[in-house]
């Protein structure tokens, strides 16, 4: 057997692999990608599933029923059945999780960017930087006392404090979310620069002269984006439910948006009489969620050379 | 030591003070004010919008805004927006309601992820260990409005009792024992919904600990020794891999505020996190303000309380 023929990424997916929980989670997730690319291109551009139809005529229809013979025949749903029922609108519940798949996962990447976005850029200033002096204090020590300030803030609380008093808007939402969780980012990268600055690779590129930009970006960051990457993977997940919580407290994305937190929370005032309307978004977001979460857990895993050399 | 302590507790106090001022900017400068709550009214007249704006001093310069919202809370006169009561005797009852509630949930999150996380981490790779990895992830996947909504479903289907608001409405005549019985009912069951997400974390993080220690060499050393293995983990592992938690302990205050909204919502629980709802809802700037400032004082005082702590359970810090 040659030792060292993998790279670094066989070697993973190779550990990855054998974690099954996590596996199921990454085929759910690719699945995931596929059915919210789908709900874009088959609600917004090609309207075959229309989430938007009100049919007053088949209000509260149980999954896999057939469309009434009433409706007008542009009103139809596609294969003249709902597959997975219709809400208080008589609206195509399947269209909806379908739109909605799209809004939900963007919500939480385009949050998750924004947050890792901050967290990589303080936490590698204050990594790399953090000796140098403005004025009183080191950089490393106003960085780190601010993010000490953000996560004094009870952070629900304070999103949902801004999200009400903002105008609703899905961006808006997206953006505060990712204003407030990047602090822990800023710590694992601020921990992981501070720890690489003294290796000697780092060393070695500073007396050959390369730019600081060069040594960050190609040398330092990728050794440092292993824990980034698992806590943006669980941060997803986080983003997905807080955005449902809001939807629950009402201050979530606004109609003619469907994500699946709206949706869940409208159902929960039909719970008796159409279960599915409840059940079904809560299931959906339960799967997904859990999902990022494995793929996360076997990431970090795969990923731990502690816990590796035990395997 | 000392010294330690009083330029940490000075630098806390700054910190306070920083929150405190981004606080305020947050919400004063974010669009919608107290006035607008209701624009549709058609009673509304341009003049009382001002003459409102006038008593709470939304005409003037926000710094100066800060200054009045200081001085009214220290002095206690701090009166809110929507229904002229003081502020801090009326946060202070929520509190007391939510007290209750937050310390049966700490108590149930503590006593169950600890032999949860031990457990699993002593089994590494056993069906138990990869059994409870799934139900902690489940568990921290749901939306905990979604699991409550079921469990509410449950346990008045099942056992027959009602667990909406703080208690039960007409038991005043009742014996002591059944209106007990009938407050205990109401408090257990938000309180385990409130500690499901909490158990989850904490067992990862304590199984993650567990594990990180269990392959030191002391305890490789402890083992070689002869010892039996219930004093190897439970007298040499698990008290090196408790260390981490005393610092945990100062970031579990704020979820007191932050992380009971929604419970408190749904089970329709007159306490803090339901308060700050309200007073978001109705733009009450000293009540929105004030719940965050004593949420961020508590943190502070917790991670406070922990540095502390830290220092007197491991000898190894020196606090300089």
């Amino acid at each position: 057997m040659t030792v060292q023929s993998e790279t670094p990424f066989q070697e993973f997916w190779r550990l990855f692999k054998t974690d099954r929980l996590a596996l199921t989670g990454l085929i759910i997730l690719i699945l995931l990608i596929i059915a919210a690319i789908a709900g874009k291109v088959l609600t917004e551009w090609f309207v075959i599933f229309d989430p938007s139809t009100v049919r007053l005529v088949d209000k509260f229809l149980p999954p896999l029923s057939s469309a009434s013979e009433y409706l007008p025949i542009g009103d139809m749903p596609k294969f003249g059945i709902y597959l997975l029922g219709t809400d208080e609108l008589g609206r195509d519940v399947f269209a909806r999780m379908l739109q909605g798949s799209f809004v939900s996962l963007s919500i939480g990447f385009v949050a998750v960017g924004l947050s890792t976005f901050i967290g990589i850029l303080f936490g590698g200033l204050a990594g790399y930087y953090g000796n140098v002096r403005l004025g009183v204090m080191t950089v490393d020590t106003l960085i780190m006392r601010f993010t000490d300030i953000m996560l004094c803030f009870p952070t629900f609380f304070l999103i949902l404090t801004v999200v009400a008093l903002l105008p609703p808007s899905i961006y808006n939402i997206m953006i505060v979310i990712g204003l407030t969780s990047w602090m822990g980012t800023t710590r694992f990268v601020r921990a992981e620069f501070l720890s690489l600055r003294e290796q000697d690779f780092v060393i070695a590129a500073k007396s050959l002269g390369l730019p600081a930009r060069t040594i960050i970006f190609r040398h330092m960051l990728p050794n440092a984006m292993a824990p980034v990457l698992i806590s943006a993977i669980i941060g997803v997940a986080t983003a997905i439910l807080t955005e449902s919580g809001l939807s629950f407290l009402g201050f979530g994305v606004q109609p003619p948006y469907a994500t699946w937190g709206n949706i869940l929370a409208d159902g929960r005032s039909f719970i008796f009489d159409a279960p599915w309307l409840f059940y079904l978004p809560g299931i959906a977001i339960l799967v997904v969620v859990l999902a990022f979460n494995l793929v996360g857990e076997g990431m970090q895993e795969a990923m731990n050379p502690k816990l590796r050399k035990n395997s | 030591m000392w010294s330690y302590i009083f330029r940490n507790l000075l630098q806390r106090v700054v910190l306070l003070f920083i929150v405190s001022v981004i606080a305020h900017s947050i919400v004063l400068l974010a669009p919608g004010e107290p006035s607008e709550v209701d624009p549709s009214n058609p009673r509304m007249q341009p003049e009382d919008i001002a003459k409102i704006r006038a008593a709470f001093h939304l005409d003037d310069p926000i710094h100066l805004q800060y200054y009045y919202w200081m001085r009214d809370l220290m002095t206690g006169e701090l009166k809110s927006f929507k229904d002229s009561q003081p502020v801090l005797p009326k946060i202070w009852d929520r509190f007391l309601n939510s007290l209750p509630l937050f310390m049966c949930a700490t108590l149930l999150v503590w006593m169950l992820a600890f032999p949860a996380g031990i457990q699993a981490a002593i089994r590494r790779g056993s069906a138990y260990d990869r059994g409870s990895t799934f139900i902690a992830y489940t568990l921290i996947s749901v939306p905990g409005f979604f699991l409550s909504y079921i469990m509410i479903l449950w346990v008045v289907d099942w056992f027959g009792v009602p667990v909406i608001g703080m208690r039960t409405f007409g038991m005043e005549d009742a014996s002591p024992l059944y209106q007990n019985m009938d407050k205990i009912w109401h408090l257990v069951v938000p309180s385990i919904m409130s500690a499901i997400a909490g158990i989850a974390i904490l067992s990862r993080y304590v199984r993650s600990q567990m594990l990180e220690v269990i392959s030191q060499d002391y305890v490789r050393t402890a083992r070689a020794k002869g010892l039996d293995e219930d004093t190897v983990i439970y007298h040499h592992a698990l008290r090196n891999a408790l260390l981490p938690f005393v610092t945990l302990f100062g970031f579990l205050l704020p979820g007191l505020i932050g992380g009971s909204v929604i419970f408190e919502y749904i089970f329709a629980w007159p306490g803090l996190g339901r308060l700050g709802y309200e007073a978001i809802l109705s733009r009450d700037f000293p009540v929105i303000l004030t719940i965050n400032f004593i949420a961020a004082a508590l943190t502070l005082a917790g991670t406070f309380l922990s540095d502390i702590l830290y220092a007197v359970v491991d000898p190894r810090i020196r606090l300089e």
